[in-house]
C-alpha cells in the first residue's frame, strides 16, 4: 500500500462496482473514498515511486505539502457526493463517478508530465457519463460539445509536454511558466479546465446539464485539478493575477441574469476559481496558501449548493427561478443547508470562505495591487448578491409557487448536513485547515476589523439586493437563454458553416451549368456540322466525288513539283 | 425524479406570509446596516490603502457596487437575452 497512488484505489475500485448487487456497491462506493483518505493520510511528505517505460523514468507517485491538500479534499468530496447519490440505482454513474474522482486524485499525485496527462484525459472521458446519464437528446450534445473540448485540452496538453521534453529533456511536473511554446501550450491545457475567460463556457455549458448527483460530483474535480496544476506549474506568473480578476468579475454578471439556478452556480464556481487564480499569480506563500485553503472550503460550500439545488431539482422536477419560491414550507432543512452554503460562499464570518478568501485577498493588498484587489471587494459583494441571496431566495422565498413537495431523502439530507457542519467548523476552528496548508501560516482571521469590514460589505449589498426589491428595479427571473461565448460555436460557427455551404454550393451549381450549357451548344454546332443534310454528312454524286479526288491529286502533283 | 410536487393549496399560514413580518425584516437589515455603519468610529483601521480609512467604506463600495452590477446586467439583458429554447431551434 505504501507505494499506491490514492487515485488508483478509486480507479480501480471502480471496476469491481458492476459485479457487486445494489445493497452491497452502496457501502462499497462509500468505501473508496475512505480507504483512499487513510491512504492519503498515511503517506509520508517526500514519498516518491518511479516506474521506468518505454525509456522514460514515470514518477507515478509524489507526496507533497500541495499535493496532500487536494488528495484530502478530493477524497472527502467523492465520499460525500456518493452519500449524496445513495439512492441512485443508475449503475453508469457508480461506475463513471469513482473512475472520474479517481482520476482526479491520481492527477494530484502525478510526478510527471506524462502520468498527469494520463489521468487528466481519464478524467475527461469518464465525467461525460455524468452528463449523458440525463438521458437526454440535449444532455448527450452538451456531453459531446463537453467532451471535445476536455479531451481537446488534453491534446493541448500532451503537445505541451512532447515540445518541453524536447526542449528540457525532462517530463518533471514541476515549476513550467511561460515564455516558451511548450510552456504556453501546457498553460492554455490548464487554462481550459480551469475556465479561464472565454475558455469558460464549457462550464456553464455542462454542468447544468448533468443528472441530480453529477453535478455535485462534477463541480468538485476537474477545475480544482485545474487550479492544484496550476499552482504547481505557474505560481507566481503574473498574468494569472488579471486572468482570475477577470474571472471574479464577468461570470458574476450573468449569474443576476440566468434563470437555471444550478447554471448560476456554475457561474459563481467561475467566479471563485478566480480568486485562486489570484492566488496563485501572486505566487506568495501567504496567497498559495489562500489558493489552496480556498480550494479546499470552496469544494464543500459549492458542492452543498449544488446538492441543496440538486434536492429542489429531484423533487420538484426543475431549478428554474422562474418556476420555484416558497420551497422553505415543505423542504425546511434543505433551506437551512442551503442557507449555510450560502453563507460559507460569501464569506461571512464563522463559515469558511471568511477564513479561506481572505488570505487571498490580504495577499493582493500586501502586494500594492489596489486595482486588483478592488475587484475581487467587488466579487466578494457580488458573489454574496448572486449566490448568498438569489439561490435561496428564489428557491426557497420569493413568491410562493404553490409547490409542496417531500422533504429531501434522508441520505442527501445527511450529505448535505456533514458537509454543512464541515463549512461551520472550518469557519469556527480555521487552525484545523490551516494546518495542512503547503506553508506553514501566519495568518489571523478574526481580527475586529477584518470582521466590521466584512459584515459592513455584506449587509449592505443585502442592503441594495432589498432596496432594488422593494422598488421593482431588481431584474425578474425569466425563462431564457443568455448568449455566452459558446454562441460562437453553437450559433456563429454552424451559421457560417451553412452560409459556406451555401456559396460553395450555388458556385458549383453555376460552374456545371455553364459547362452544360457549353456542352450544348458544342454538340449544336457538331450537328449543324455533321448531322443529317448538313453539309460534312452529306451524300455525294459518284462524278462530284471524283472530281475532288482528281482536283487533290491534282494540288498534291503541283506542291510536289514546287518542292 | 420522484413525485414531482403538484400545485396544493395549503391552508397553513407560515410567519413569512404574513406582509408585517416581511416588514419586520426589512427593518432589522436597516438596523444591522445602520449599526455596521456607526461601528466604523469604534475600532482601530489597519488599512493597506488609503480608500480604506474613508469613514464606512466598504459599506458604501458594497452597496454601490451592488447596485451597479445589478443595473450593468439588467442592460446586458437587452443585448444577450433570447428565449428558453433559443439553441434547440436549429441545432
Amino acid at each position: 500500500m505504501s507505494s499506491l497512488n490514492p487515485g488508483l484505489i478509486l480507479v480501480i475500485g471502480a471496476v469491481l462496482v458492476p459485479l457487486l448487487p445494489q445493497t452491497l456497491r452502496r457501502w462499497y462506493l462509500l468505501a473508496l473514498p475512505i480507504i483512499g483518505f487513510i491512504q492519503v493520510h498515511t503517506l509520508a511528505d517526500g514519498t516518491s515511486v518511479t516506474m521506468d517505460m518505454l525509456g522514460m523514468t514515470l514518477e507515478v507517485l509524489r507526496v507533497d505539502g500541495l499535493s496532500r491538500v487536494w488528495g484530502y479534499i478530493f477524497n472527502i468530496a467523492a465520499f460525500l457526493s456518493m452519500l449524496f447519490a445513495w439512492h441512485d440505482k443508475d449503475l453508469m454513474q457508480q461506475v463513471s463517478a469513482p473512475i472520474y474522482a479517481g482520476a482526479a486524485i491520481g492527477a494530484v499525485f502525478a510526478g510527471d508530465l506524462v502520468t498527469l496527462f494520463v489521468y487528466w484525459e481519464l478524467t475527461a472521458i469518464s465525467s461525460v457519463f455524468l452528463i449523458w446519464a440525463s438521458r437526454t437528446e440535449r444532455a448527450y450534445k452538451t456531453g459531446m460539445r463537453y467532451l471535445l473540448i476536455q479531451v481537446g485540452s488534453g491534446v493541448i496538453l500532451l503537445a505541451g509536454v512532447l515540445l518541453w521534453y524536447a526542449k528540457t529533456g525532462s517530463i518533471d511536473f514541476g515549476k513550467i511558466g511561460i515564455g516558451t511554446l511548450a510552456g504556453n501550450l501546457i498553460f492554455i491545457a490548464f487554462g481550459i479546465k480551469c475556465a479561464f475567460p472565454l475558455l469558460h463556457n464549457w462550464l456553464q455549458d455542462a454542468y447544468p446539464e448533468a443528472t441530480v448527483t453529477g453535478t455535485v460530483v462534477l463541480s468538485a474535480f476537474t477545475t480544482k485539478l485545474a487550479v492544484y496544476a496550476l499552482a504547481r506549474g505557474f505560481a507566481g506568473t503574473e498574468v494569472l493575477i488579471y486572468v482570475g480578476a477577470t474571472m471574479t468579475a464577468f461570470p458574476i454578471f450573468y449569474a443576476v441574469i440566468e434563470n437555471d439556478l444550478r447554471r448560476v452556480l456554475a457561474y459563481s464556481l467561475n467566479n471563485q476559481l478566480g480568486f485562486m487564480v489570484v492566488g496563485i499569480g501572486i505566487g506568495t506563500e501567504l496567497s498559495l496558501n489562500g489558493t489552496a485553503s480556498h480550494a479546499f472550503s470552496h469544494i464543500l460550500y459549492k458542492a452543498l449548493l449544488f446538492m441543496s439545488m440538486g434536492a429542489v431539482l429531484y423533487r420538484t422536477g426543475t431549478c428554474k427561478g422562474s418556476e420555484l419560491g416558497g420551497l422553505y414550507k415543505s423542504m425546511p432543512w434543505t433551506t437551512g443547508f442551503c442557507i449555510v452554503g450560502a453563507a460559507s460562499i460569501s464569506a461571512f464570518p464563522l463559515f469558511s470562505g471568511f477564513v479561506s478568501k481572505s488570505m487571498i485577498m490580504t495577499a493582493a493588498a500586501a502586494d500594492h495591487r489596489w486595482f486588483v484587489w478592488g475587484v475581487l471587494l467587488f466579487a466578494s459583494a457580488g458573489v454574496f448578491h448572486h449566490s448568498g441571496i438569489k439561490i435561496p431566495y428564489f428557491a426557497f422565498f420569493a413568491h410562493d409557487s404553490g409547490k409542496r413537495v417531500k422533504e429531501a431523502p434522508w441520505n442527501m439530507l445527511l450529505a448535505m448536513a456533514i458537509t454543512a457542519f464541515l463549512c461551520i467548523f472550518i469557519g469556527v476552528y480555521p487552525k484545523a485547515l490551516y494546518d495542512i496548508l503547503p506553508f506553514p501560516v501566519d495568518y489571523v482571521p478574526y481580527t475586529t476589523a477584518h470582521v466590521i469590514t466584512q459584515l459592513q460589505l455584506l449587509m449592505f449589498s443585502a442592503l441594495a439586493f432589498t432596496v432594488l426589491m422593494l422598488y421593482k428595479i431588481y431584474p425578474p427571473e425569466l425563462k431564457s437563454t443568455n448568449l455566452d461565448t459558446d454562441w460562437i460555436y453553437r450559433k456563429l460557427l454552424p451559421c457560417v458553416l451553412g452560409w459556406l455551404g451555401k456559396v460553395i454550393r450555388k458556385t458549383d451549381r453555376m460552374i456545371r451549368e455553364e459547362a452544360l450549357s457549353v456542352l450544348g451548344d458544342l454538340t449544336a454546332m457538331i450537328e449543324r456540322q455533321h448531322g443529317d443534310g448538313a453539309p460534312i454528312s452529306k451524300t455525294m454524286q459518284a462524278g462530284t466525288m471524283a472530281l475532288i479526288v482528281l482536283s487533290i491529286l491534282f494540288l498534291f502533283l503541283i506542291v510536289t513539283l514546287i518542292a | 425524479m420522484s413525485e414531482h410536487g403538484p400545485k396544493v393549496h395549503d391552508p397553513k399560514k407560515y410567519w413569512l406570509d404574513d406582509p408585517k413580518n416581511v416588514r419586520k425584516v426589512i427593518i432589522a437589515l436597516f438596523v444591522v446596516c445602520a449599526g455596521l455603519f456607526v461601528a466604523d468610529a469604534f475600532y482601530h483601521k489597519h488599512p493597506h490603502f488609503e480608500a480604506e480609512e474613508w469613514f464606512g467604506f466598504y459599506a458604501i463600495y458594497g452597496f454601490v457596487m451592488c447596485v451597479g452590477l445589478v443595473l450593468a446586467a439588467k442592460l446586458m439583458r437587452v443585448f444577450l437575452m433570447r428565449d428558453e429554447e433559443y439553441y434547440d431551434k436549429n441545432e
